[in-house]
């Protein structure tokens, strides 16, 4: 977390998406806030299906065509992007304010299309250039994201690269335009472990080097421990805690923080079988009645299953939405290895 | 790129021999009464196997076959036995091809106007009283037999638009029907697989990148969805164009126009041997052009796809 208190760039309130989905309405996310400070690097992390996606590409109004905002804001530059109806409006937006890198660069690139057309389309509509200066431009991104002769690729096709060059070429194309805000969906899913390294790197370097603030959606807790600032942890299309990486790391409060912590392969010990959260995400076709981990919880109060806990402060960085830290709640220890990572120090903490 | 084509015309060749060969051995299982017409009855055993003879069906299948090949190796597709005993064949076809070619290559050219923008306009309107406006179209020409909208057409739309019934040669206006009869299907089919391709593309993750990083969505479709749709279908293109432009049997005999269309089932009847390996020939030929243009126009348009072997499967 940066040392001097930051500015608020993109602040979202109460945000609510719902599906359309063969007439049933699928509650996507369920009044989430956040508050992105700039400069910072914000993980989102949850297991599939948690909303992680969906909450991002409502910053940029890539909603599937099914897919509402229902309520809330999404505060960027004093304008309320969740007002934002028309095509016009968005293109303000997208790719100069905020951009995106997709999951698997193996899709996310025209197969057709060489990569220099690829990365001078963006930029063309941003600054206006042609020919040979929209060349220059493209070039220097290539070498911006450590693609090597540059002059060659530029004419070359998607399946002429690796995939860990095609994540660059991607990272290329999101940087071309300026934003101020990078959302990186889960972007190394797809690559293998030593690019993977590579490219967090890159994502680290073009962050310092353009002041970017980044999202980074994973389920990956290895990544986030690396790249992460703050985490915020998702459950059910809501934001169930939220705190710096090593609050969140070494002092989660909320039980589903636990269970997530615990299913790291790194604190199982040999021989034992590994831990997994026990049932099944709730249905989100249906209206959800309290704590939405409840079911799952071996903690639950009665009143989880009742009223919907509120944001509970642990520090003026870190909150969770959990009964648990409400002063009437009986004291409940959190699993005995997640209070040892802190004392161990763990395999994660290395960039904490 | 070159070694590629001599590659494929050699096996064009070869598969064109195979045919021919095939074609010709087959023709002469047919029984011999066929060749003879209606004065069968009337001749005596003597007269018969003269006829033959001279006909040249009494030599040994071997020998009859190079001979063959040995015409049609110095360009002689050889004459007609008994659809116009001895005209040359390739007389007969310059006479009836052109009008077939024309009114295919026009009916091919209104199924792309028509058809292409059909299914772009279908993608557009996915889902929407367009795109099933459009698919009640398809529907209805794919799952119809063919034969009973032609004659519907035929029936009702001359007397509606009070065009001519038939074809007759230098008035325009009886080109019309034919040839939009004759344009329905690929029309159809056109529309049909560009809607798929189409939707197909868009629902690809480099469309959403190209959305994310602010293109627009006009000019997604236009420099991305729509190129990349195209390209699978162009490949079925060539063949196409050279199937229609010879002619169709049901259309032609419809509205009385002298093409190519019948010709084969006609000869086929008579049982005019020089006749059918001709035209078989050209057919064939034609076959295997559109597949190999196809091919070659399909390598053009994806970069992916190149006509050099890498030494192992790709």
């Amino acid at each position: 977390m940066a040392d001097h208190p930051s500015n608020v760039i993109l602040s979202v309130q109460d945000l609510d998406v719902k599906f359309n989905l063969r007439g049933r309405v699928l509650n996507a996310i369920r009044g989430v806030s956040l508050d992105l400070y700039e400069g910072e690097s914000l993980a989102i992390v949850g297991e599939s299906g948690s909303g992680k996606s969906v909450f991002t590409k409502t910053f940029m109004g890539l909603l599937d065509q099914n897919g509402v905002i229902a309520g809330g804001k999404i505060l960027y530059n004093g304008q309320d992007l969740a007002q934002y109806k028309k095509e016009k409006d968005w293109l303000k937006i997208r790719g100069r304010e905020i951009a995106m890198v997709l999951q698997d660069p193996m899709t996310s690139l025209n197969p057709l299309k060489t990569i220099g057309y690829q990365i001078g389309e963006a930029i063309a509509i941003r600054h206006g250039l042609r020919g040979k200066a929209l060349k220059e431009k493209v070039l220097e991104c290539l070498r911006d994201v450590g693609i090597t002769e540059p002059e060659r690729r530029y004419h070359q096709y998607p399946h002429e690269f690796s995939g860990g060059m095609r994540q660059r070429v991607v990272i290329a194309i999101a940087v071309a335009c300026g934003p101020r805000i990078l959302i990186c969906d889960e972007p190394t899913t797809a690559l293998d472990v030593t690019i993977q390294a590579q490219i967090l790197k890159l994502l680290k370097d073009l962050k310092e080097k353009y002041h970017l603030t980044t999202i980074y959606i994973t389920h990956d807790l290895g990544v986030v421990a690396n790249v992460a600032d703050r985490i915020a942890v998702m459950y059910a299309g809501d934001i169930v805690e939220i705190g710096t990486c090593e609050e969140v790391f070494y002092d989660p409060r909320h039980p589903y923080t636990w269970a997530l912590l615990s299913s790291l392969p790194q604190l199982g010990i040999k021989g034992q079988e590994l831990y997994s959260i026990k049932g099944t995400p709730p249905n989100l076709f249906q209206e959800i009645k309290g704590d939405a981990f409840a079911p799952r919880n071996p903690h639950a109060l009665q009143v989880d299953f009742k009223a919907r806990p509120p944001y509970f402060e642990v520090s003026p960085t870190h909150k969770a939405r959990t009964w648990l830290l409400d002063p009437r709640a009986p004291k409940v220890e959190p699993p005995e290895h997640i209070s040892q990572l802190r004392k161990q120090g763990g395999g994660l903490s290395h960039d904490c | 790129m070159f070694k590629y084509l001599l590659k494929r015309l050699a096996q064009a060749v070869l598969t064109l021999f195979v045919i021919l060969t095939i074609i010709f051995c087959l023709l002469r299982l047919m029984p011999e009464e066929g060749y003879l017409g209606d004065s069968y009855d009337k001749m005596t055993e003597i007269q018969r196997e003269t006829i033959l003879t001279e006909m040249g069906l009494r030599d040994p299948i071997p020998v009859q076959l190079a001979k063959f090949y040995a015409d049609l190796f110095q360009g002689d597709l050889g004459t007609s036995w008994i659809y116009r005993p001895n005209v040359a064949i390739s007389e007969i076809v310059a006479e009836k091809a052109p009008i077939s070619v024309e009114m295919g290559l026009l009916a091919i050219a209104l199924s792309l106007v028509v058809g292409i923008p059909l299914g772009v306009f279908m993608t557009r309107f996915k889902d929407g009283i367009p795109d099933k406006l459009g698919m009640l179209f398809v529907v209805l020409v794919m799952a119809i037999p063919s034969a009973v909208y032609h004659l519907f057409i035929q029936t009702y739309a001359t007397e509606w638009l009070g065009l001519p019934m038939l074809f007759k040669q230098g008035d325009f206006s009886s080109w019309i029907l034919p040839t939009i009869s004759l344009s329905l299907y690929n029309t159809a089919t056109f529309a049909l697989w560009m809607r798929r391709y189409m939707v197909d593309e868009l629902n690809k993750d480099y469309v959403r990148l190209a959305r994310a990083k602010g293109v627009k969505n006009a000019a997604i479709m236009a420099r991305h969805v729509f190129p990349n749709a195209f390209v699978p279908l162009i490949q079925t293109i060539p063949s196409m164009i050279l199937l229609t432009a010879m002619g169709s049997i049901y259309v032609e005999s419809l509205y009385s126009v002298p093409g190519m269309g019948g010709l084969l089932v006609d000869v086929i009847q008579r049982q005019d041997n020089a006749m059918v390996q001709a035209l078989v020939l050209i057919y064939a030929s034609l076959s295997i052009v559109g597949l190999l243009l196809g091919d070659i126009l399909m390598g053009i348009c994806d970069p992916r796809i190149t006509f050099t072997s890498k030494g192992g499967a790709r």
